[in-house]
């Protein structure tokens, strides 16, 4: 167990100075490597209590995909500068500041409820019911439950999260006038007749040709 | 404590052999890869040094070594070192959940093939930090690219795999390979085989669609800045994870380490010996496709992947589940 719990106190370290890191690092890049980082930690804490599903669900999705973008929209924009401005001076009356102060004043309540729940900790867990058995895998466990007791909510969230999918794409889609765009079936089913137009030019005229 | 220290040393021990004989084989591999091309297009290839050329890779791993490690001025220095390392380090440690026979694996862990597909999808991140740390224009152009190309033909292998898992039942690499015991998976999910094998291509940013490092455009992409042993690593990470490709896909789709039939001379041949085969079988595959293929262009390699492939490859993850439905096949009951 002293392995195990060497390696508990090194992930959940890093996972700590990281997720600090985020916050303080000036770089807007480098805040999003140490999300990268926090992400990777927390997953290794996952596989650690025996959930490597989810801790690999985690780095899938979290790492793989959603931080991905981050990068590409930190790396894009130039938050660095936009950030210069909200905090200056000259505010010029923006909604980011009051909104960011609702949204964490929200999280710091919710944070308080988390850590009231601890008080209640040891009757939480001599009331599990739940008896989980090491024979089957955790794969298969959260497969027959979420597939079984709550289809309905997984079908759900799947249907939000498409509708919210198809809601981003329809907002920033543009129609762009002008673009030639390639149909290869167009291309490919060109016949020779349509192909060449013989045009009989007269003198001093020329031809005009519809594009 | 005894204990502890005896874990570490076999632990240790076996990693250096699966270690040492991997980046053995990608140096040979690079040396493959440059012969059969050179077949391909009626050269010689590499052939002075060493029988056959063979130890063209050592050598060029020495001038590696021995050329100076430049770092642009106006790079962020930290990101910029750590990019080669991470690409190398993600390229290796996935080697650890390929089973080369029964018993005969390094790491068997339930979750093999998600941890797989989890490290493949970390590979972005050399690439993009990479290219970000360069501060300069075609670096940055060639990880946006290859970051964009990764993350789109990810999806589609995603789509792919779970067509294998619901042939199998289990997550677990080994246990794909023992389903593939009466009947290889290539030959009922053929279709999905030959996309698997497209899309590691473009994974992997291989010819043709190796627009992350378009001469033409954008000099050498993510790694124009790099110099001497930093782009060897990154060179060698890419030729790892090459390599790793060709074994994901004959492992789940080519009977990982099992002989094609069950007969004397056949099963005879130690189990890695057939994995090892299966291998070189689809990097001789993907060192033709280079040979012979012309570079895609950008908007048709992003329709090919979100248009073409993935639609097909859901359309076959119903196809598959409503077969095994019907005829009761479905595995773990």
């Amino acid at each position: 167990m002293v392995a195990h719990s060497v390696f508990f106190y090194i992930f959940s370290l890093i996972a700590i100075v990281s997720a600090v890191m985020v916050t303080v690092s000036k770089n807007t890049v480098h805040s999003v490597f140490f999300l990268i980082l926090d992400f990777i930690s927390i997953s290794c804490l996952f596989i650690m209590i025996g959930a490597e599903f989810l801790g690999m669900i985690m780095l899938i999705v979290y790492v793989g995909a959603v931080a991905v973008l981050f990068l590409f929209v930190v790396m894009m924009l130039n938050v660095a500068e936009q950030k210069g401005q909200w905090f200056s001076s000259r505010w010029d009356g923006g909604t980011h500041i009051p909104v960011g102060l609702l949204v964490s004043l929200i999280i710091f309540f919710e944070l308080i409820v988390v850590i009231g729940g601890w008080k209640y900790k040891p009757d939480l867990l001599n009331s599990l019911s739940i008896n989980i058995s090491t024979e089957v895998t955790n794969t298969r466990t959260i497969g027959n439950v979420l597939y079984t007791d709550y289809i309905l909510i997984f079908q759900i969230s799947g249907m939000i999260l498409l509708v919210a999918m198809i809601g981003a794409i329809v907002l920033t889609y543009r129609e762009r006038a002008g673009v030639k765009r390639q149909s290869y079936v167009k291309q490919i089913s060109r016949e020779r007749d349509e192909g060449v137009d013989l045009v009989e030019a007269e003198r001093n005229k020329g031809v005009k040709i519809d594009a | 404590m005894d204990s502890y220290f005896l874990i570490l040393f076999t632990e240790v021990y076996k990693i250096l052999f699966l270690l040492v004989p991997v980046l053995v084989s990608v140096a040979m591999i690079v040396w493959l890869d440059r012969r059969v091309w050179a077949f391909v297009q009626k050269r010689r290839g590499p052939n002075v040094v060493g029988p056959f050329g063979l130890f063209q890779s050592l050598a060029d791993a020495l001038k590696y070594i021995f050329k100076e490690i430049i770092i642009p001025a106006s790079s962020n220095k930290l990101v910029f070192v750590l990019a080669p390392v991470v690409t190398m380090t993600l390229a290796l440690i996935s080697w650890a959940v390929i089973p080369f026979g029964e018993d005969f694996v390094l790491a068997d862990i339930n979750v093999g093939i998600l941890y797989l597909f989890a490290v493949s999808s970390l590979g972005v991140y050399g690439i993009i930090m990479g290219g970000w740390a360069s501060n300069s224009k075609y670096p940055f152009l060639g990880a946006i690219r290859s970051a964009a190309q990764m993350v789109s033909y990810e999806v589609s292998i995603g789509v792919i795999i779970i067509n294998v898992l619901l042939c199998v039942g289990s997550l677990n690499l080994s246990d794909i390979v023992m389903a593939q015991q009466n009947l290889w998976f290539v030959i009922p999910l053929f279709p999905m085989f030959v996309i698997f094998f497209i899309s590691a291509l473009a994974e992997t940013n291989r010819p043709p669609f190796d627009l992350p490092e378009a001469e033409a455009e954008l000099v050498a992409g993510y790694q124009t800045e790099y110099s001497g042993m930093m782009y060897a690593m990154f060179w060698l990470g890419e030729y790892a994870n090459i390599l790793l490709m060709c074994a994901m896909g004959a492992v789940l789709f080519l009977g990982g380490w099992l002989s094609p039939i069950d007969i004397f001379p056949f099963n005879a041949i130690p189990s890695p010996f057939w994995l090892i085969f299966k291998i070189l079988f689809l990097f001789i595959l993907f060192a033709l496709v280079k040979a012979t293929v012309p570079r895609y262009r950008y908007d048709q390699l992003m329709k090919l992947g979100w248009k073409i492939f993935l639609p097909f490859s859901l359309f076959y993850v119903v196809l598959t589940s409503s077969f095994l439905l019907y005829f009761d096949l479905l595995p773990g009951k």
